[in-house]
């Protein structure tokens, strides 16, 4: 804006506005869009993961059924920060140690010398060279796989409740059509199943959110990270100075998901009420015919 | 260095208690696992404690929530939503910034025999200023469970408290809580789980870890960057936690066994591991 060029000389309502337009507020408001994207494309992949784990663990096959085990109940003897911290680094390190082997397979030296972790120019993830946002996308896509990873073990875990939920002589009535193990699945198994998984999957959609302000600790420049920068103090020789408005920056955030909870909240409660209405339409329908 | 140097030098490092420095270059298994365990030490005090007073209010919390008198009701509400609604993380954040900013006060508690003096500036600290903001979380998160199981106890029994003429407090501590206690407590157990989860939270966030002292994470987190391997420190943060969280399952059923002493083996519902219900922050 042309009045924003010299802040000095501006008070009041326009002091406000050149202030919450500069271009370090834009990356502030641009970082909600971080969270939100976060959500949005973590959830899909969420969903894949929890249903193959569910699988897993219902398998026939033993090493795959032990796998799903693991798989499902690690989140709750580890807490889901040690992964968030864990899983990106390892990653990073992996595709750079893969990439070292396949670009300079003349460098003999071990990867990892006593504390330190070598791999030559040509091997980083990203190039040493690439631009800044490459880095950043690049940060940003390891910690939706961390995220994806640890929700995919939560919703695994509640899928597979859920499907132990659904009444077994629902299933035995199924096979008595002369259904195969297949079409009881598809068929009755997995559409009777929703209606046990939807607590536990709006649970699980709340805790994604209220998880999102982590990626924070993976060094993405997210809302917490601009938040606290734009909050600290600024002296005279900047050119909107303030004091230490961190507080008014966090209850901002504070605000912003207690909102989206909010909504999520109120989303979920439609969804149940109209999911368990249909359920039990459906069902009460079935047993009129049944007695009729 | 052997082993046991390492134990006298680390094992209480997290309290303050061993060597100053923790270790720089060419880091043993034996330092890391003796440094991460004195970062456990933490993880315990802010669990517990937090557990066990968030228990009182908790309760105080459901039974206003459950109250008929909006004045009372509402409130509890409010804050139920507030700290369950919004990330742990950022709780933290907005709490530090808050009590760096109260004023500087000396608050003299008489204790009868002592007075202590409690300063303002205690709350900018780790061990106060986050045990509060655990204390009111978990508060949030298990009144929201003792509200759902209130609501479960079943009508009959407290008719029958009323028609033995029971009122009041005595109606409350004798036939609904522990009704309730019974119904919440394997959500309960998942509660304690995840709390202590969130403990590692305290000194990646806001609050500043002085001296280096910090927790099991803090110290995995430094280890990790110092040895650029990530996969000896959080392996071993994971062993800590996945033993923590054995312990809380075994001393949870033991009190469980103690709530439903009255019901026979087979009536009695053994603690089991309810997938609907987690309460990750």
């Amino acid at each position: 804006m042309q009045m924003c060029v010299d802040p000095n000389g501006l008070s009041g309502l326009n002091w406000w506005l050149c202030y919450l337009t500069t271009n370090t507020h834009i990356s502030f408001y641009l970082s909600f869009g971080t969270v939100l994207a976060l959500i949005f494309l973590c959830a899909p992949v969420v969903m894949i993961l929890g249903f193959a784990g569910a699988l897993a663990r219902r398998s026939t096959l033993f090493p795959l059924r032990i796998f799903g085990q693991i798989y499902t109940s690690m989140v709750r003897g580890v807490p889901d920060i040690v992964f968030f911290m864990f899983v990106p680094i390892a990653m990073d390190q992996a595709i750079e140690a893969m990439r070292h082997k396949i670009k300079c397979p003349e460098v003999t030296e071990p990867i990892f010398r006593g504390n330190d972790f070598v791999v030559c120019t040509a091997a980083k993830m990203p190039l040493s060279a690439t631009d800044q946002w490459v880095h950043e996308i690049y940060g940003f896509c390891l910690a939706l796989v961390a995220f994806a990873i640890v929700f995919g073990a939560f919703a695994a875990n509640n899928l597979h409740g859920a499907l132990n939920a659904v009444p077994k002589n629902q299933l035995e009535t199924a096979r008595a059509y002369g259904m195969s193990e297949k079409q009881v699945f598809w068929r009755i198994h997995l559409p009777q199943m929703w209606r046990y998984a939807l607590p536990g999957l709006s649970n699980l959609w709340m805790i994604l959110i209220k998880a999102t302000p982590l990626l924070f600790l993976l060094g993405v420049e997210d809302a917490v990270y601009w938040a606290g920068s734009l909050g600290a103090a600024k002296t005279s020789f900047y050119s909107f100075p303030h004091g230490d408005w961190r507080i008014w920056y966090f209850a901002a955030l504070l605000i912003f998901y207690l909102g989206l909870t909010s909504v999520s909240e109120r989303f979920f409660a439609w969804l149940t009420l109209k999911v368990t209405k249909e359920h039990d339409r459906a069902v009460s329908n079935i047993s009129k015919q049944v007695t009729a | 260095m052997s082993c046991a140097d390492t134990l006298t030098d680390y094992a209480l490092r997290s309290i303050g208690i061993g060597a100053r420095l923790l270790p720089k270059a060419d880091i043993t298994i034996c330092e890391q696992v003796v440094l991460i365990g004195s970062g456990v030490i933490w993880n315990i005090y802010y669990g517990l404690l937090a557990i066990v007073t968030g228990f009182f209010f908790a309760t105080v919390l459901a039974v206003a929530r459950a109250s008929e008198r909006p004045v009372v009701s509402k409130p509890a509400e409010w804050f139920i939503f507030i700290f369950r609604g919004s990330p742990l993380f950022i709780q933290f954040f907005f709490a530090y910034e808050l009590f760096v900013l109260l004023p500087k006060l000396d608050i003299e508690i008489p204790l009868g025999f002592t007075t202590i003096v409690a300063e303002t500036r205690w709350l900018t600290k780790a061990w106060l200023g986050a045990l509060i903001v655990l204390f009111l979380n978990t508060s949030a998160y298990s009144a929201e469970i003792f509200h759902g199981a209130l609501k479960a106890v079943p009508k009959g029994d407290i008719e029958a408290a009323d028609a033995y003429g029971m009122g009041g407090f005595t109606k409350f501590r004798r036939i609904i809580w522990p009704t309730l206690l019974r119904l919440a407590w394997p959500s309960y157990t998942n509660e304690a789980i995840f709390l202590f989860h969130a403990t590692t939270l305290v000194f990646l966030s806001s609050f500043p870890a002085w001296k280096q002292k910090g927790d099991a994470l803090y110290y995995a987190s430094y280890l990790a960057e110092k040895t650029f391997n990530p996969f000896v420190a959080y392996p071993i943060v994971a062993g800590y936690f996945i033993l923590l969280t054995l312990i809380i399952i075994l001393i949870f059923s033991l009190f469980n066994r103690r709530l439903n002493r009255h019901l026979d083996l087979e009536n009695r519902s053994k603690i089991k591991y309810r997938p609907q219900i987690m309460l990750a922050r």
